[in-house]
């Protein structure tokens, strides 16, 4: 690679960085992520400090012999699920739309 | 009603190899043709990344669902409860996070192994060096898990000599790998899936249909037979510290297991990175949920007495419910899928610790980066059996070991020596080759090293014999606190009485637990006192001999427990103080992980690399927008 070359790859690295459009891409997806991350610990996390200080609630008849933990566990689970349906919905209908903008005007 | 009926488990059951020679044709088969097909490194490490989002789904689901988590926690939820069902959701949570950190840089980013990510813009001997350490002790750990886990399940249900077993896994999962690569683990995992994925399902609605397909009856059932603390929450969260350490290391060591990562190179872009991890949750998170309902209905139709007389851990409780609920079909085919399910993750471990070897150390560090594909693949071929063999050759050695930390510590270095410094390369500008040494390094000794001073081992293996003394002679004062006495001047009752020789004989049973000749000896007379059959009494002969048995027995408690006490309880109890652990967490996870980015931040910060950071620009949009990655 020669000293010229490289420096015009340089050149489209900050002017990609500067771009509007790729500013907003990687913040949204920076954003997006950070919400179901913190989402998704808080969601298991809490259902550990609930069995660790709080039994009682989940000894709790939901319908039955069934106790409010069974649902519980099982919806954490399901939640976890739906966290990363709603990454992929986001993520196909806004994602990759930037990404497809941003790689054009690269290409252009 | 539990069934106490016989079970055909351990036995030979021709069904069960049918359904084993079958898929080992078919899989034999898969790899002859994939073997046609894998010539390149790309071929051979990544399945030539042509596989689709929706098959690595299903293959990641076959490469993470092991056979303690198929047979485990079913198990689990059958002889504990509720609190079997904390663990099916502890080892789901992990996977969200992969894809929302993760999957998709990884994909942009990488080319083979997840090293590939880490050393992007860092030096890259040292890193792979570190990420090559990382990555092989956290599969040669689990390899050693499931090895030894195969070993004793495969006894257990095909009564097949233990290191037949593991040399039978070891065998077929060399095979896979050697001569199909990722397109032939791909598609062993895909087939475990769907099998174990359906088995499961049609498990469930057998169990439903049992129960009138109302789960309302089925715990109503359950809370009848067991009480209503069976539904509960129970003693398996203790300390909130451990809990939240253990949860940490699940989470995010499921994000740092190699051969998880690995997979995310097979597809061919982040599009289907992404896609894979949402389908591969989906299904993870399905049979999960299934193996609950599996659990407590093997608790109500099979019962607890049954499955615990097979495999104290309940190991079994899901291939008896399918016997009981299918016949000795269903059992042999869900053996078989059994079989299927350890080969899937063995030999998806075996390729990420060959990888390892011949991508990260061979090609990265001894040659520089520099090396013909041709001799790439040879290397990368001559690990897998050098792996296999060590792996067959630790899961002889550890025969009959205590291997259940083994699990706990893979995702403890997991967590600390991979997820850390994989994390930061994709997310902070500031991380150096200096930081991410340290870091990696800094997690793999320190999960290794607090798991010996933890609980776990240093109580429970290191010190196991003066523990299981000090359970005994707790057990026994336990025991005395409870007899009665006397008022001053007055003789017992005889009620008082009979109470306090049944204490008593508690007592000597605990101490004479702890002679296994002499507990073994007492054990066999017992297996011959006779029941009555249902409805009718039993013969004057048999009460006859019955009484003998019992008079034999009510003599060696006598004569053998205050020597035993004193031999092995006494003497070990009075000289030696109880056991305690070192470090008092049974999973070090967040302080291994903590220690990890600590380390690696503050290397970082005090010593910049600016061309690092230079280089970080360019990563970044690869990273986000796929610019330049690997085809």
């Amino acid at each position: 690679m020669t000293n010229k070359s490289s420096k015009s790859i340089k050149k489209t690295t900050e002017e990609i960085l500067e771009d509007s459009d790729f500013k907003s891409l990687s913040s949204q997806k920076n954003t997006i992520s950070v919400i179901l991350t913190i989402l998704e610990l808080v969601l298991y996390f809490g259902f550990i400090a609930l069995i660790a200080f709080n039994k009682a609630y989940l000894s709790q008849k939901f319908s039955g012999a069934i106790t409010i933990g069974i649902p519980i566990a099982v919806g954490t689970i399901f939640l976890s699920w739906v966290f990363t349906g709603i990454y992929i919905f986001w993520a196909n209908n806004k994602y990759d739309v930037l990404v497809k903008k941003v790689k054009e005007k690269i290409g252009g | 009603m539990p069934q106490t009926t016989q079970t055909l488990i351990g036995q030979f059951n021709p069904v069960a190899v049918m359904f084993f020679v079958l898929f080992v044709i078919s899989t034999l088969g898969i790899t002859y043709w994939a073997a046609k097909r894998t010539r390149t490194t790309k071929d051979f490490y990544a399945a030539g990344r042509s596989v689709t989002g929706f098959q690595n789904g299903l293959a990641l689901a076959g490469d993470y669902m092991s056979a303690a988590s198929f047979l485990g926690i079913a198990g689990l939820v059958s002889t504990k409860g509720y609190d079997g069902l904390i663990y099916s959701v502890g080892w789901l949570v992990g996977w969200p996070i992969i894809m929302f950190l993760i999957s998709e840089p990884l994909r942009n980013l990488g080319k083979y192994t997840f090293a590939d990510v880490v050393a992007y813009r860092l030096n890259q001997r040292p890193i792979r060096a570190a990420a090559a350490s990382g990555s092989l002790v956290v599969v040669l750990t689990y390899l050693i898990a499931q090895m030894v886990g195969a070993g004793t399940l495969i006894k257990l249900m095909f009564g097949l000599p233990f290191e037949i077993a593991v040399v039978l896994v070891g065998t077929l999962m060399i095979s896979y790998v050697l001569f199909g690569g990722m397109i032939a683990t791909t598609w062993v995992q895909i087939i475990k899936a769907g099998l174990l994925l359906g088995g499961a399902t049609i498990l469930v609605i057998m169990t439903l249909y049992h129960f009138n397909f109302s789960y309302g009856e089925l715990f109503s059932q359950a809370q009848n037979l067991y009480g209503a603390k069976f539904l509960e929450p129970g003693g398996l969260i203790t300390s909130p510290l451990d809990a939240f350490s253990l949860g940490l290391a699940l989470m995010f060591g499921t994000a740092g297991l190699p051969h998880i990562l690995m997979r995310f190179f097979t597809v061919p872009d982040a599009r289907a990175a992404r896609k894979s991890v949402f389908f591969a949750t989906g299904f993870i998170g399905y049979f999960y949920i299934l193996t609950v309902t599996i659990g407590f209905g093997a608790a109500v139709i099979v019962g607890q007495k049954l499955i615990m007389s097979i495999d104290k851990g309940g190991n079994m409780a899901g291939p008896l419910l399918a016997e009981a609920l299918g016949g000795n079909l269903f059992l042999g085919f869900l053996a078989a899928v059994a079989f299927a399910t350890i080969l899937a993750v063995v030999s998806g471990l075996t390729l990420a610790g060959a990888s390892a070897f011949s991508h990260d150390l061979f090609v990265g560090v001894i040659r520089r980066g520099q090396a013909a594909e041709k001799e790439e693949v040879k290397v990368a071929k001559m690990a897998t059996v050098g792996l296999g063999i060590t792996a067959m050759l630790l899961g002889v050695l550890f025969k009959g070991q205590n291997v259940a930390f083994l699990v706990g510590l893979t995702f403890a270095i997991a967590a600390s020596a991979n997820f850390p410094a994989l994390a930061m390369s994709i997310m902070w500008k500031r991380f150096t080759t200096k930081g991410a040494v340290a870091s990696i390094y800094t997690g793999l000794v320190l999960a290794t090293v607090l798991i010996i001073l933890s609980p776990t081992v240093w109580v429970d293996i290191v010190h196991k014999s003066e523990k299981a003394a000090w359970d005994i002679k707790d057990k026994v004062d336990k025991i005395n606190k409870d007899l009665k006495i006397a008022a001053p001047g007055q003789a017992l009752t005889p009620e008082d009485e009979a109470a306090n020789n049944k204490i008593g004989k508690a007592a000597a049973m605990e101490i004479i637990a702890a002679d296994a000749a002499v507990k073994g000896n007492i054990d066999g007379l017992k297996k011959g006192i006779k029941t009555a059959p249902e409805g009718a009494a039993l013969s004057p002969a048999d009460i006859d001999s019955n009484k003998q048995i019992n008079d034999q027995i009510d003599q060696i408690l006598a004569a053998e427990s205050p020597r035993i006490f004193k031999d092995k309880v006494e003497s070990i109890t009075s000289v030696i103080p109880k056991p305690q652990p070192i470090f008092p967490l049974k999973n070090p996870g967040i302080f291994s992980m903590g220690a990890a980015f600590l380390v690696g931040i503050l290397f970082s910060l005090f010593g910049r690399d600016k061309e690092a950071e230079l280089k970080y620009n360019d990563e970044k949009i690869r990273s986000y927008i796929g610019i330049g990655s690997e085809e």
